[in-house]
Formats: structure tokens, sequence, C-alpha cells
């Protein structure tokens, strides 16, 4: 009886040393949206472009698409914005979400770098912004073309991000589109 | 007495008093705001809850808040309207749930454990003396 | 040059280390007792090594040697000299240099202080001790050299050191911090050294005992120091948030409280043996879980070190090798630690061990909490967070229930523990904290308009009175029976102190949160404002530079019924370096009450939100745990305790 209390604390010790060791791991940064499998939020905005007024109902595209968060505020945006181009000029929908911008300065960057974007969304006070849980931009979100949110990162897409996370996931729901 | 003195401050003083930073229509809401962004976390942040980050995104959930108080809601239902955005993440108090059966309910089998293991040391073995000498004798 | 030198003495400190660690094998191989004398001096040799290489890393702060890379990092040409010393425990690599230090000195220490134990066992200690260092010094050479060269070419300037470090807090508080985590070794070392000796004495007991006292005592003053530096720092008010590296200090303090009573219990009575070397096991076990929680980056946390997968999986094999090992030699051999069965009744024992239970219980709580984030990734259960509520839910009944025990166990008897006897004794106290309490609240709710009928204050005020009564019962008592000898006995005075601090903390702690009164303004010049009855006017706003930063100062004048009470000067500084920008608060205190001021931030050209509070007895939490400390260090001189176990032996 004695002795199995004195091995007692060595068991406990072990179970935590296997989950510290899986910890390690672990991206504690690392933070899932909500709204996986879940629609787009509602909302009532204008394009940037043309300041076209546009809803959740128009962005139903017959094919999956990415929605970009970004702004011209946004240091990490201008290092993704080339990765942005480079799929776009693949054929893959991108559409942006100008977060918390100034539409002027917004425009010159696009005919600065090149415009990726389908349109983009002018979410100047970033109420769409906030319904999708953005705390940071950039965020990338991969959309089906019924509007269910299927993917997000936050942070850069990069070449390895886009094959590693995106890639698959995409061409299987453009797949059951055809 | 100090009315008075506070009266007097009042009216010969030329500055004028302070805004309040956040107003709000009914006087209950302002204390269950300041607990309410005491025990939801920034999603951006290191570990700050939205009371003590200056971040962009701990202003829109705290203006978030003073809506939704405004709106009528309850803090529950604050928590769930937020939560369903930012995920279950942003809450420091975590809902009891499959998720976290384990967090709340093994406090009490230590502590169960713990009286258990003083009640054999001191009571148990005490009432076996006891007995033993009973036998002796 | 001198950073070479740096790095060779820590191999040298390595080496020696490696010659101690093996002594007491040597001495049975050679059949040669007299080898076990040659443990002493190494570990003074280990302690020049160790000091000397701390002196070269500082001089190359001082020196402002940008080619090596962990002061390129951290300093700057136009960092004040005390912060270029300071800023060699700034970051990982330095504080863990710091940590090795001081090991080499709590190793020295144990070499030549406290005379009564034998050649043989002090060997094994040191041996032990030997093995920590030898783990750190490993770590630190191979995978976090402060000694790191940026070679071919050497910037022009460094970084800077952290702005949240520069700061005299946070000058003091790691060593402090570092000296009752790193101290904890030496039970640590002692009780698996116990256990190879498979016997159990008691005059080994009263050896260990002020070790644990102290490095105890040091413990609570680096959290104590760390907790006021977060009030006046950080801007946000509060002194406790519960992060993941807070919790990292807090655990061990826990044990290592548990610790420290119930070695006196297993010295005194000879009982609970096998418990006393577990916790001294477990404390030092926890320490070494919070340098890894700290620096692995498991966790996020407001003051975890720069992270690197490659630290953690080290750190995590030296928290296995060492913490492992132990307790599969407590498993192994703990069996023959043979102590007496527990004493009967209502003792003091009975009681302290109680308090024993409790302590643990709540340290495996705060260790579920802050790992339970963890535990749900890896199980895949969701992104989820522990945060205050959880804590303080268990946490407040645990420590009112500690409290209730504490003075049970001072108002009993080591020897016939007479329940009626007992029960005698603590009625006065126990009414008298009562209507103290009740008398108290309901003047304050009375006479002042800014303060509601509160119960948390009531019950605070209820059981800090009953742990500072039960303690003058006790007193007054044990006066009348021997006269005054008692005053001489450190050990008592100690634990009377310490006791009558962690009333004081918990005063300030219980009657802070339920009185603070808070306002969030929004004030340009010339603005005033008023918050519990302090009239607040915002003068003006000065900008003045540092030597290294740029600031603003905001000149609020305080006054309470017309009366001056003086001015506060809370700062916004942003550092040339980064684009960091500290706030220090403004704080007036008289002991009883602290007017606080923070800047927020500026919302146009001259309008700034505002923080102002009025805190009453915040004070306390920090003179509570300075008493406390204090306690610890007053007990562990016990004379008594030298003399006793000098005849026994």
């Amino acid at each position: 009886m004695r002795k199995i209390f004195l091995i007692f604390p060595l068991i406990l010790f072990i179970t935590i040393t296997i989950f510290l060791y899986k910890g390690l791991e672990n991206d504690p940064s690392h933070l899932p949206s909500a709204l996986i499998g879940k629609n787009l939020p509602q909302f009532e905005l204008e394009t940037l472009l043309d300041r076209e007024q546009i809803t959740d109902k128009d962005i139903l595209l017959d094919e999956p698409f990415l929605l970009n968060v970004w702004a011209t505020w946004c240091y990490a945006c201008r290092l993704e914005h080339a990765m942005l181009n480079e799929l776009a000029t693949e054929g893959i929908i991108i559409v942006g979400l100008n977060y918390k911008d100034d539409r002027n300065l917004a425009n010159d960057w696009l005919n600065q770098r090149g415009n990726p974007y389908l349109f983009s969304i002018f979410d100047s006070n970033g109420s769409l912004g906030f319904d999708l849980g953005v705390y940071g931009a950039p965020e990338t979100y991969l959309v089906d073309r019924k509007g269910v949110i299927r993917h997000k990162r936050v942070g850069i897409v990069d070449e390895h991000i886009w094959l590693s996370e995106f890639q698959e996931l995409y061409l299987s729901l453009k797949g059951q589109n055809e | 007495m100090k009315k008075f003195t506070f009266f007097l401050t009042f009216v010969f003083s030329v500055h004028l008093n302070a805004e309040k930073l956040i107003e709000f229509s009914d006087v209950t809401y302002l204390e269950r705001y300041q607990k309410l962004i005491k025990e939801l976390r920034c999603p951006k942040c290191q570990n700050q809850n939205i009371a003590d980050s200056n971040s962009p995104i701990s202003k829109d959930l705290r203006k978030e808040i003073t809506i939704l108080l405004e709106r009528g809601l309850d803090d529950d239902q604050i928590k769930i309207e937020l939560a369903s955005r930012y995920s279950d993440f942003i809450l420091y108090d975590p809902k009891f749930g499959k998720q976290t059966y384990f967090l709340w309910l093994t406090p009490l089998l230590i502590f169960l454990f713990g009286f258990w293991f003083i009640f054999s040391m001191f009571v148990k073995r005490e009432v076996n003396q006891a007995k033993q000498e009973d036998k002796h004798q | 040059m001198i950073a070479e030198i740096g790095q060779l003495s820590l191999i040298l400190a390595l080496c020696t280390c490696a010659l101690m660690l093996f002594i007491p094998i040597l001495s049975i191989q050679f059949q040669n007792e007299s080898w076990l004398r040659l443990s002493a001096p190494l570990a003074l040799n280990q302690l020049f090594f160790a000091c000397f290489s701390f002196v070269c890393l500082s001089l190359c702060f001082v020196f402002d040697d940008f080619s090596v890379k962990y002061v390129a990092q951290n300093s700057n040409s136009l960092l004040p000299l005390i912060y270029k010393v300071s800023a060699v425990w700034g970051a990982h690599e330095g504080s863990l240099l710091l940590w090795i230090f001081v090991l080499s000195g709590w190793t020295a220490a144990v070499a030549f202080l406290g005379a009564n134990i034998t050649v043989k066992f002090r060997s094994h200690v040191l041996s032990v001790l030997a093995a920590v260092s030898i783990s750190f010094l490993l770590f630190l050479i191979l995978t976090s050299n402060p000694f790191d060269r940026i070679l071919p070419i050497a910037p022009e300037d460094g970084g800077d050191l952290n702005p949240l470090l520069q700061d005299f807090g946070l000058i003091v508080h790691p060593p402090l911090l570092y000296m009752g985590y790193v101290g904890l070794a030496v039970p640590f070392a002692f009780a698996v050294a116990l256990l190879f000796s498979e016997r159990y004495e008691k005059v080994k007991m009263s050896w260990c005992r002020p070790w644990i006292n102290v490095s105890w005592a040091f413990l609570t003053a680096g959290i104590t120091l760390g907790s006021w530096w977060a009030y006046y720092e950080l801007g946000w008010g509060g002194w406790w948030f519960w992060d993941p590296v807070e919790n990292a200090s807090l655990m061990p303090w826990l044990v290592a409280t548990a610790l420290m009573h119930s070695a006196s219990v297993s010295e005194k009575k000879g009982t609970v043996v096998s418990w006393t070397i577990l916790l001294a096991i477990l404390a030092f076990s926890l320490s070494l879980l919070g340098t890894f929680l700290v620096r692995s980056g498991i966790l996020t946390s407001v003051h975890a070190f720069a992270s690197d997968p490659e630290r953690g999986i080290f750190l995590l094999i030296i928290f296995i090798v060492l913490v492992g090992s132990s307790l599969f030699l407590f498993a192994l051999k703990g069996h023959h630690l043979v102590s007496k069965p527990a004493s009967k009744g209502w003792t003091r024992e009975f009681f302290i061990i109680m308090n024993n239970m409790l302590l643990v219980s709540i340290t495996t709580i705060i260790l579920i909490g802050t790992l339970y984030p963890l535990l749900s990734d890896i199980l895949n259960l969701g992104k989820i967070s522990v945060g205050p509520p959880y804590f303080d839910f268990f946490f407040v009944p645990t420590t009112i229930a500690i409290a209730v025990f504490m003075g049970m166990s001072v108002s009993s008897r080591w020897n016939n523990g007479n329940f009626d006897e007992s029960l005698q004794r603590v009625v006065l106290p126990g009414f008298a904290s009562i209507a103290l309490g009740l008398v108290t609240v309901v003047v304050i709710d009375f006479t002042s308009s800014s303060y509601d009928f509160s119960w948390q204050a009531l019950i605070t005020i209820m059981v800090a009175s009953w742990i500072v009564l039960t303690l003058c019962e006790d007193i007054v008592a044990k006066i009348r029976s021997d006269k005054l000898k008692i005053l001489k006995n450190k050990s008592y005075l100690g634990m009377t102190l310490a006791h009558t601090g962690l009333a004081l903390l918990i005063l300030g702690v219980g009657l802070s949160n339920s009185y603070s009164v808070q306002s969030d303004l929004l004030m340009s010049p010339g603005k005033r404002a008023n918050v519990a009855g302090y009239d607040f006017l915002f003068k003006e706003l000065i900008k003045s530079d540092g030597p290294n930063y740029q600031s603003r100062k905001g000149i609020f004048e305080v006054s309470y019924n017309d009366r001056d009470q003086g001015v506060l000067i809370p700062e916004k500084r942003s550092y040339f370096s980064g684009r960091d920008i500290m706030t220090e608060a403004g704080i007036r205190t008289n002991i009883l009450k602290d007017i606080y001021v923070s800047l927020g931030e500026s919302v146009d050209s001259d309008s700034w939100s505002v923080r102002l509070y009025v805190k009453p007895m915040v004070r306390f939490i920090w003179i509570g745990g300075f008493l406390i400390a204090c306690g610890g260090i007053l007990a562990s001189l016990n004379r008594r305790n030298v003399k006793v176990s000098s005849l026994n032996s």
C-alpha cells in the first residue's frame, strides 16, 4: 500500500512530461477561427474601386475563392502581395477585404503593386472584419461556392503555406464544382 | 460640510470636468462592463485581457461590448456573442462543458483525495491503534 | 578577448562540477574517505569560475563590446551604466548565466556553512548539486552561449535592452527570484542524498531547515518585488494576473511553504519524513518546470523569453533527468525513511499537515489551470484560455481555509492534542475577529459615501484578524508561562513575523479589491475629475527626454477636501531603439491609500485617455510580502537548532 504511494509521484511526472513533450511541437499563438464551417457573415458595404453596394449575397461566386484581408498600413501585406498576384495569374479568384483603410491610399497601392483582387470590399470601420473575427492583417480565408468558410490563415500566405495548407483543399472544392 | 466644500471648489474653479471615456444609459452597465473586459482575452496579444490591452482589436472588442450592453444582453450572452467570432480562446473563464470536464472536476477530486489522505493518516490510524490496544488488554 | 576568457571559465566550471559529481564514487572506488574532503574546495573553485565568467560578461557590456552577439542584442551605447550591468541578466542567455552563478554560490555556501553534518553526507549533497550545475552549464554552453561573437563584422551599435527592464525593480527582481528558485536546489540535493543514505536522522533535517527557510524567503521577496513592479510599471493598476510565468513562480513558493512547515514537523516529531522528502524534491522540480515553461515558448505569456524549440527540448531533457531520476529514487528507496506514525489528536502537527495538504492541492490545481490550454490543444479539444476567474475560484476559498487552520495550529500544542483545550484558546480570538470584521465594515459603510458594504471586505478583515489575534493570544500565553524566554527564540519570532505578514497581505488583497475606485476619463490639460473624493487636476503636459527615450509627462495636482495631496507625474516614454512605448504610472501613497494615475494614449492633439485609481490598502500587499520574507530569514538564524543538533551528532 505504502509503496504504491511512493510510486505515485513518478507516474504523475511521466504523464506531465509526455504532455510537455507533445506541447513543444505546438504553436501557442496559432488561433483557429470560430467561423470555420460557417457562412460568411452578413454585411452591406461598398466596393473599393467603384463604390458599388455589395452584400454577402453578391459574393456567392460559382467557384471557391480566397478572401484576403489587407490594408496599406499593414507591413506584412506588402510582403504578401507578390504571392497574391501570382495566385491571381494562375486563375484563382481572390476577393479583397480592405480593412480599416483609406480609400485613396488603397487605390494607389493597387495601381502601384498590381491588383490581384476580383474586387475589394471597402470596410473602413472594420465592421465586417470584426464579424469575421479578424485580429490582425493579413488574414486569408478559403470560402467555398456556397459561401462557407473552409480554412483560415492568420499571417502571410507564401508559397510554402499555400502548398501545405490551401492548395489541396482548394482543388478538392473546385473539383466538387464540376 | 463635505458637500459644501465640494460645491465651492466646483463654483470657483475655472477648470472644466473631464469627460467619461465611456458613458452608459444605465449606471449598472459600467460595473458589468468593467468586469466583462477583465474576463475577456485579447486574441492578438501575448496574454492580456482587453481591459489592459491597447491593441486595436481590444478597442473594437470593448466598443462592441458597450453596444451589446446597451442592447440589453446579459453577460453570458455577450460572451457567447463574442466567442462566436473569436472562438472560446477569448474567454478567461472557460465554460463548463465537454472540453473542460477535466479542468473543473479534477480540483474536486484532488481535495477529496487530500482529505481522505489526512483522514487515513490521523483518524483511521488512531482508531486502529485504539483497537489494537483493546485487544492487548 | 574578455568574452573568450569568460567562455573558457565556463568550461572550467563544468570540469570542476564533473569532478565534484564523482567524488563520492571515487571515494568508494579507492576506499579512501579522505577523497570526500575534496568536495568543498571544488565547490569553491566552481564559484570562482562561475563568478569570473559572470564578471567577464558584465565587462563586455560595460565596454560596449558589440561584437558579442548577446551584448549587441541587449545593450546600446546610450544605455545608462547601471542598466548596462543589469542588462547582463536582461535576456535568456545572460539570465541563465546568473542562474548558474547563483547556483554556484549556494553550492559553495553548502560546502562551508552549517557545520554540523558529516563530511560524507555533505559530499553527497554537493555531488547532487554538481549534477544540477552540470545540466545547466551544458545547456548554457551548447544552446545559449552568451559569449558568441558576431563575426567578421561587428555592428557599430547595439539594439537596446527591452525598455520594460530599464527600471530599478527589474534590476533587483531576477537576482532575488533566482536566489529563491535556485536555493531550492539545496533541499532537493539534501533529499536525494538522504534517499541514497537510506537512513533518516533528525540532525540532517535540522541541518536542512535553514536552507529551506532562506531560499523560501528569497523567493518570497522576488515574487513580491515582481508584483510591485507590475503595479507601477505596466500602468494597469494590477499586481497579479495569473499569467503562466507568474504561476511558475507561485507554484514552487507554495510547495516550499508546505516543505518548510513539514520539515519542522519531521525535525521535532520524527513523523511525515517521506512526505517532507517528497516536498523537497517537488519544490525544486516545480522551479525547474517554471524555467522550462518560461524559456521554451510552450505557453503564451507577457513575460516569456524569446523562444527556441531547440532550447525547449534541451530543458525538457534536463527536467526529465533531474526530476525523473529523483522521483524514481524516491519510489525505490522512499520506504527506507521510516518515520513514526502521526501523533494523536488535534496537535499542531495535525493542523500543519492539513495545511500542507491544502497547499499541495492548490498547487496542483494551479498547475492544471496553467497547463490546461496546452492539454486541450494537444487532445484537439480546441484552444481555450484559463484565466483569473478560474484561479480565483479555487485559490480564494483555499486561502481562507489555510488561514483558519493556521490560527488553529498556532493555538494547539505539539504534544497532547486536546481538542477542548485548543477550542478554549481560540474562542476569544475567534469571536473578536468576527466582531472586528463586522464593526469595521459597517463603520466604513456608514461614514464613507464612496464605499458600499462588501462581503469580500468583511471576510478579509475577519480572516486577517483571526491570524493576528490567535498569534497575540499565543504570545501572551507564552510570556505568562515562560517569562519572555520566547522573545529570544528567533524561530518563533520569525514565524510570528511571517504570519503577521500574511495577515497584512490578505488585508491588502481583499480590501484593495473591494474598495478600489477606478475611473477612465478623457482629459486634456486644464480639466479636472473627482474620484472617491479626490480631486484630480490635469495641470499640464510636458515633454522631457531621457538618455535613450522621449517622454511625455502629465502633471496632475491632487487635493482632498481642498487639502493639497501633492502632485502625480504619470509618464509615457517612447524609446529610440524600437517602437516600444512604456507607461510609468504616477503614484502617491500614504501607506493606507494609493492614488494612481496612468496615461493611456492621446486621443487627439491634447486629449488623453487617463486612468485614475484610488486604491486603499494596496501597499499592505508588498509590506506583507516583505515581512513574510523577513520572517523566513529571521527563523533561519535560530541558534537553538544548531546547538541541539550539534549535541546530537
